[in-house]
């Protein structure tokens, strides 16, 4: 079903959304929130500019954008996928704790905030550009992983100041020797792996099929790993403990 | 009225601007329309723009801008311009009734000239006499404000949602090589006409999305040089901040822009260039109360050009665009899109990185 959003507001887009079957189109969208808020079993393309939190509390349905998304994208979703086929504002993946959000461009600011995972439920990022400051903020869970395929030809940093500040729990994969960045205390750099490489080979997949791009390719190169470090990362914040 | 700190209200708020490089003009329409995809962003409680080139046959007299509660506080309020400017020109901006905008003050604008025997017997230049006018009404006249005071520019706000104020001020009927837009809503203050955003003082505009939890160490400093915060709301410090750092201080744009949204120390200390490290040390060392901190995503107008800033955190999104000669900017790509359909080169500067447009030179 294809919905025209030009002159909808968010309320309406949502209802012939949930209204329409598994397979809708949505053109001519404008900065509409909440886009897809809470559905399953559906997906869902979009063109044109999708408005804040799209994909809020997503519960399985997949959403293709085929525009810059902006901010706050997957706040707190459960399940799903979100493509963003261009770059992606602050704060996406607010909170998520679980589906997969897998983005062409850059990300801004706080990308991965808070991400968090229980069990089975492990969220996914997936950045193909570079990332702003405080990427994985508070991070508790879940893989972030920021590809910088652009950021030797357009020289810029794969990440921008104070990446993983209050990391927690979670990874982060970075494709760079990240000679240029500064990490805190409380993480745990190193290079990765062959164990690593193994966990970040069926996310790239994932993601180099939606974008057309060769995993290979983009494997064969350093990448950086962040943990917190576990042992006990508040030592003495507040007491000696 | 209920006064800042008796009243709550979360937050939210939307900014943006658009300039013609080559000095092209472009009546108001666009921007206030451009408001509409952003509507949740405001809650009804302030909007408003600021136009620049839109007095070309008045360009060099000051445009001020007026609220009165009522009719006497106009007359006087008239007589004490009198004493100091020449009034060329005098009338009410013309509004139209919609359902949207109620309760209006009366609105006035004058187009004057300080009297040159004023200025010599307070030893001041033009600009200085000028803002003084300013501060002393908007101080000391109950009932009167002046929201706008430059030359060739001029701000409208009101209580209402931006794009019906800018249907009220009829918008479309002005030609700016420039325009900034806010919609507001408010936060720890009343939502009031002269509340609304743009602040300005002579031909500075700020538009401002954020709260700024510096706001009283800000004002403490800044009103020992003579600024008063009499608005309500905190905005209106980042203005005067901007006042007196270029204008009084003579900083450039730039340097403004690393005394309010100053680098951490860390990441000064970082700096590979040792002239950019002391500057920056240098500006934070002597200018360490007009540092602002909390979030906050401004467009900051004056005559020629526009700068957008974010905090240094960068806790509000600012998103930039640009087409053929114009650049355009907002809290959200949506309402670029909106102005611009094909924009291109979107992107989000970092926090505490001043984004510079300026009207080439001759063409404003």
């Amino acid at each position: 079903m294809m919905i025209d959003a030009k002159e909808l507001g968010y309320k309406d887009i949502n209802e012939k959304l949930r209204e329409a079957g598994s397979e809708c189109e949505i053109e001519g969208c404008l900065g509409q929130r909440f886009i897809a808020a809470g559905m399953s079993g559906k997906n869902i393309s979009i063109k044109g500019v999708p408005g804040n939190a799209l994909g809020a509390y997503l519960n399985g349905a997949t959403i293709d954008v085929f525009a810059n998304a902006q901010d706050a994208v997957g706040d707190t979703m459960n399940a799903g996928k979100i493509v963003v086929h261009g770059n992606i504002g602050d704060a996406a993946g607010y909170a998520m704790r679980g589906g997969k959000i897998f983005v062409e461009g850059d990300a801004g600011y706080r990308a991965g905030i808070h991400m968090k995972a229980y069990k089975e439920k492990v969220p996914v990022m997936v950045i193909g550009g570079c990332a702003g400051s405080f990427l994985g903020e508070y991070q508790a869970g879940g893989i972030i992983t920021v590809l910088g395929l652009d950021a030797e030809e357009k020289n810029k940093k794969i990440v921008g100041f104070f990446p993983c500040t209050g990391m927690h729990g979670g990874k982060m994969y970075l494709r760079s020797d990240c000679a240029d960045v500064q990490f805190p205390g409380q993480v745990i750099v190193s290079h990765a792996n062959g164990k690593d490489l193994e966990e970040l080979k069926p996310i790239l997949e994932e993601y180099c099929k939606e974008f057309d791009l060769d995993a290979e390719e983009i494997l064969d190169a350093e990448f950086t790993v962040l943990t917190p470090d576990s042992k006990n990362p508040y030592k003495q914040m507040y007491v000696a403990n | 009225m209920r006064m800042e700190g008796e009243v709550r209200i979360p937050s939210g708020c939307a900014i943006a601007a658009v300039i013609s490089k080559d000095g092209n003009k472009m009546s108001g329409q666009k921007i206030y329309e451009c408001m509409k995809p952003m509507h949740d962003r405001s809650n009804g409680l302030g909007g408003g723009f600021a136009g620049y080139g839109i007095y070309p046959d008045y360009k060099d007299f000051y445009a001020f801008h007026m609220f009165f509660d009522d009719r006497n506080t106009r007359k006087s309020c008239e007589e004490f311009l009198k004493e100091r400017f020449e009034i060329v020109k005098s009338e009410i901006i013309p509004t139209r009734k919609i359902p949207a905008i109620t309760n209006e003050p009366d609105i006035w604008r004058y187009f004057v000239a300080p009297l040159k025997s004023q200025m010599e017997k307070m030893q001041v230049d033009e600009k200085e006499f000028v803002a003084r006018s300013v501060m002393k009404i908007n101080t000391e006249m109950k009932g009167a404000y002046v929201f706008s005071s430059g030359k060739n520019m001029g701000a409208f706000k009101a209580v209402g949602f931006p794009e019906d104020v800018g249907v009220f001020y009829r918008l479309e009927e002005y030609e700016g090589y420039s325009w900034t837009a806010h919609g507001r809503y408010p936060t720890n203050t009343p939502g009031w006409w002269g509340g609304a955003h743009p602040f300005t003082l002579l031909d500075y505009s700020i538009v401002h999305n954020g709260e700024i939890s510096s706001y009283d160490a800000n004002r403490r400093f800044i009103e020992m040089f003579g600024y008063k915060c009499n608005l309500q709301t905190d905005t209106e410090v980042i203005t005067y901040i901007m006042d007196y750092l270029i204008r009084v201080k003579g900083l450039t744009l730039n340097e403004a822009a690393s005394v309010i949204a100053a680098p951490f120390w860390s990441t000064i200390e970082g700096k590979e260039n040792i002239e950019e490290k002391e500057k920056l040390t240098f500006l934070r060392t002597v200018f360490p109360s007009l540092l602002v901190t909390g979030p906050f995503s401004i467009v900051f107008g004056f005559n020629g050009g526009l700068m957008a800033l974010n905090d240094r955190l960068k806790l509000r999104s600012m998103v930039i665009g640009e087409k053929d000669d114009k650049v355009y900017i907002a809290s959200e790509e949506a309402a670029i899109r909106s102005m611009e359909p094909d924009a291109e080169n979107i992107w989000a500067p970092a926090g505490g990185e001043p984004v510079i447009i300026k009207v080439k030179e001759g063409a404003y």
